[in-house]
């Protein structure tokens, strides 16, 4: 079975975030990366998908400059086979039409069986990426995936609903799922798997070979949201801090009398 | 200029989300047509079309039927704008519509702004501004971010849409919420667990302050999906929405999931080391400190009055 993960590397979202000189994105500099949360369940279902079936290959993607290597290789430390960087600078700038066209692109003459994806990105969280590659490779796509099994060429999954009611549902493959939270319980990557990782192929593409099409949208501006004020903020020693909001709960709420 | 919206059903009953596309609508200026696969039995107020195919006959879930439906609607009434809810069922289908419209999609409006859709960035601590290039636009909506002061009134002509044919994604039904296990809903203390507790063991903390406050202790979905806390405790969208005298969110950022469960609480204090954390904006209080620490010596001093 051939598997395609499709993951994208993103900053910590406890960062203090700056605006960038153009004001259409955030500065890059001084941040914490991570892989995106989303992506973990994608990598991790790839890869019990291949142990379920005791073979496969899966490949992992993502886009972006060389520091995207670095989720890559937790990808790999967790299980998957080989890496493949679309070599891009300016990723950030890419809309989801974009860089959906650049993963169907790369697939398009590999007949990856099942692709992942997370269902979306902590940070600009279009929830579009998923959906649009499968689209465009003609593939029936399934999103919010809480529940994945695949038996005999198909794949019952479950959806999450609002309420936290599942939607149940069967594909026959190739298909496209986009993993929600919760999925499944994400590895921790073993020093060996780390070390073993380090010797797996990682392949690099310029993003301009895969790359075909305009922005369908633009980014106008980039803020901080105003403050809408009210809130009462409370910084100090923990002893003052509590004594401070007893006294507060006692004043605004009857809960303490 | 016009708009069609995209009203869903559930279990055969209409999702009250239609009155957020009217009002964006509206917002818009813009002259609205609705579509859903629903039911004669359950109809929008709305003063305009409604385009209705039928659910007994298309199924609730079925994206690539959904999509031809829509297809074949919007080549009749040729909208610029096509409007779904940032739900479950909006943002699984809007794509599909989107890459056959070659339509610019724009995710979880909250707001439009400057002739531009605002959306968040990064777990709603940036917003940002969108202009698409595309004639046609779809938009999903963030769920609350819009809606009528007053219930829409009104009623609908009904154009029956003719079904079509399944999709390859066959829909077996629904499976319900786990039952039984604690109805937040009438607690009026609730002390919530969010990741910033760290670990499992650190979930005790929060117990003690729920005991020690006379109400019940809930978490957000980190906390859940890690299972350090049952699912029949999770605050949020995907799980209870909660409304007691006060609620206290303990190492909870603030994702707009779990706030969206929780917002209509009394008086709301949260604990967060992060000080631009998107709770602090829901929150009358918030106490920039590390909730291991702090919360202990808290519960302190209330057992000890």
């Amino acid at each position: 079975m051939k598997i395609l993960v499709c993951i994208k590397q993103v900053p910590d979202m406890e960062s203090k975030f700056k605006i960038d000189a153009a004001g259409t994105w955030y500065d890059n500099a001084d941040l914490a990366w991570r892989l995106n949360e989303y992506d973990e369940y994608a990598v991790e279902q790839a890869v019990r998908l291949k142990e379920q079936l005791g073979e496969g290959d899966i490949t992992v993607l993502s886009i972006g400059p060389d520091k995207v290597k670095e989720a890559m290789k937790k990808a790999l430390a967790m299980g998957c086979d080989r890496g493949v960087q679309v070599s891009d600078e300016a990723v950030s700038g890419k809309e989801p039409y974009q860089i959906a066209s650049i993963v169907a692109a790369f697939a398009g003459d590999k007949n990856f069986d099942v692709i992942f994806t997370g269902m979306q990105s902590q940070d600009r969280g279009s929830g579009q990426v998923g959906v649009l590659i499968a689209e465009m490779l003609g593939m029936p796509s399934v999103t919010t995936v809480v529940d994945f099994n695949f038996e005999g060429g198909s794949v019952t999954a479950k959806r999450e609903l609002e309420g936290g009611i599942k939607a149940m549902v069967k594909v026959a493959t190739p298909a496209l799922f986009t993993c929600q939270l919760g999925l499944n319980t994400p590895r921790y990557p073993t020093l060996p798997n780390i070390m073993k990782a380090k010797k797996k192929e990682l392949l690099s593409i310029p993003v301009a070979d895969l790359l075909k099409f305009e922005p369908r949208q633009q980014t106008a501006a980039l803020y901080f949201p105003e403050k809408k004020g009210g809130g009462l903020v409370l910084e100090g020693e923990v002893g003052d801090l509590a004594d401070q909001l007893v006294r507060i709960l006692k004043e605004k709420t009857t809960v303490l009398s | 200029m016009k708009a069609l919206l995209v009203a869903e059903y559930r279990d055969g009953q209409l999702l009250g989300s239609y009155q957020e596309l009217i009002d964006f609508g509206g917002q818009l200026g813009a002259e609205c047509a609705m579509f859903a696969v629903g039911s004669k039995d359950t109809l929008p107020a709305f003063d305009g079309t409604l385009y209705l195919a039928d659910v007994s006959q298309v199924g609730e879930f079925d994206p690539d039927a959904h999509k031809q439906l829509l297809l074949g609607v919007i080549e009749q009434e040729q909208p610029d704008y096509i409007v779904f809810s940032h739900s479950s069922y909006g943002w699984d289908l809007a794509p599909r519509v989107a890459f056959s419209l070659k339509a610019s999609q724009i995710s979880e409006v909250v707001e439009i702004s400057d002739g531009t859709m605002v959306v968040p960035v990064c777990n709603a601590k940036l917003r940002r501004q969108v202009k698409p290039n595309t004639p046609i636009t779809v938009v999903t909506l963030q769920a609350g971010a819009f809606g009528l002061a007053e219930p829409p009134t009104g009623s609908p002509e009904v154009k029956e849409v003719a079904a079509v044919g399944s999709g390859p994604i066959s829909f077996t039904g629904y499976e319900e919420a786990e039952a039984g296990g604690v109805d937040l809903s009438k607690s009026e203390v609730i002390v919530s667990a969010g990741r910033g507790v760290g670990k499992p063991e650190n979930v005790a903390i929060i117990e003690d302050l729920a005991k020690a406050l006379g109400g019940d202790y809930g978490a957000s979905r980190p906390v859940v999906d890690s299972e350090w806390v049952e699912h029949n405790r999770q605050v949020g969208t995907t799980g209870q929405t909660v409304s007691p005298k006060l609620y206290v969110a303990c190492g909870i950022s603030g994702a707009i999931q779990h706030l969206a469960g929780m917002k209509k609480s009394e008086f709301i204090v949260a604990v967060n080391t992060d000080k631009d954390a998107p709770i602090g904006e829901a929150a009358d209080v918030l106490v920039v400190a590390d909730l291991k620490q702090f919360i202990p010596v808290l519960t302190e001093k209330i057992k000890g009055g």
